[in-house]
């Protein structure tokens, strides 16, 4: 096993203690919890009344809009992260070229800035 | 059998297996989450062939971005699944027309490829010991592949502003907070001094 997967081992079972216990305590009410079930007891309840309608309803398209420019912002930063990384390498041409990169998402910020586009209503 | 061997099988399993669930499943929003399943599984598969950078990168956008965005359309959707489902089996044999010659031009192209000898050697950037990914990526995407990075910005951009030209309705009537008027009001705009006449009233 070479040297950066033996790195991440310990992820590794780290990710397989987290999916034991997760599956272990939702496995463990099927099997050990005292169940006695009534219709009363398994209807709906909503603050004393019967439910009006499905809980299944259309999102606001506002959220689509948020999500979407934080996935654009987020991809900004990971293309930023190997230029940390070989910063010292890619000299001034390295640097403009992110600062241009920079520049040109800083438009589209600015653009969306002055739309509202921040702003909830 | 050696471990990175036994985890290949075990998140490659995985990957296909929830892969399969992402079109099988009758809920979309499990469907969605089957497809998280696979991007994590992916980003082990990549993380096994050494790219620990792009495996990384697949959890932060795909997992934690576009995943999400992909619960949100299904959310927003609102179709009726179960008249959905209706003509499911009306359109079954064009679609298993439409997969069988997929299929089997796949297995054309695959069965008739044949990777060069010394491939590696003619590749544009050959791949240094010793180097880690990270800084490998770093090295190439903002000197050599420039023009492909800024195309990238290009994209994003066209894709922010697709988004809010599609999607941003501003309401009217709507007060909204200014702070610098807010903040910059003077005493005198907002108190008045009344002197009033004993008996009289204002």
């Amino acid at each position: 096993m070479n040297e950066l997967l033996s790195n991440y081992l310990p992820i590794l079972i780290f990710v397989g203690l987290a999916a034991v216990i997760g599956l272990a305590l939702m496995i463990a009410p099927f099997v050990i919890a005292y169940k006695k079930p009534d219709p009363e007891k398994v209807s709906a309840f909503e603050a004393g009344f019967d439910a009006f309608d499905d809980a299944r309803m259309k999102f606001d398209v506002r959220f689509y809009l948020v999500s979407i420019l934080f996935i654009v912002f987020d991809l900004e930063v990971a293309l930023l992260f190997p230029w940390a990384v070989a910063f010292r390498e890619v000299g001034w041409f390295g640097f403009w070229s992110v600062m241009i990169f920079l520049g040109v998402l800083t438009i589209g910020f600015i653009y969306e800035w002055k739309k509202g586009a921040l702003e909830w209503d | 059998m050696t471990l990175p061997l036994f985890f290949f099988y075990v998140f490659s399993v995985i990957t296909v297996a929830s892969a399969l669930m992402v079109i099988a499943a009758r809920n979309p929003v499990h469907s969605v989450l089957f497809l998280i399943l696979a991007f994590v599984n992916s980003a082990g598969l990549f993380m096994l062939a050494g790219a620990e950078f792009l495996a990384l990168i697949l959890i932060v956008v795909y997992v934690g971005a576009v995943a999400v965005l992909f619960l949100f359309v299904t959310m927003m959707l609102d179709v009726d699944f179960a008249s959905l489902r209706q003509g499911m089996l009306q359109y079954a044999p064009v679609g298993v027309v439409v997969g069988v010659i997929l299929l089997l031009e796949l297995l054309l192209v695959g069965g008739s490829f044949v990777l060069p000898t010394g491939v590696e050697a003619t590749a544009m950037v050959p791949i240094e010991q010793g180097v880690q990914n990270t800084k490998a990526i770093g090295q190439l995407l903002y000197t050599r592949y420039v023009f492909l990075f800024q195309g990238a910005a290009g994209i994003l951009l066209v894709a922010m502003i697709g988004a809010i030209v599609l999607t941003l309705r501003h309401k009217s009537n709507v007060k909204r907070q200014d702070v610098f008027r807010q903040t910059g009001r003077k005493r005198s705009e907002g108190v008045e001094l009344v002197k009033v006449k004993s008996g009289q009233g204002l």
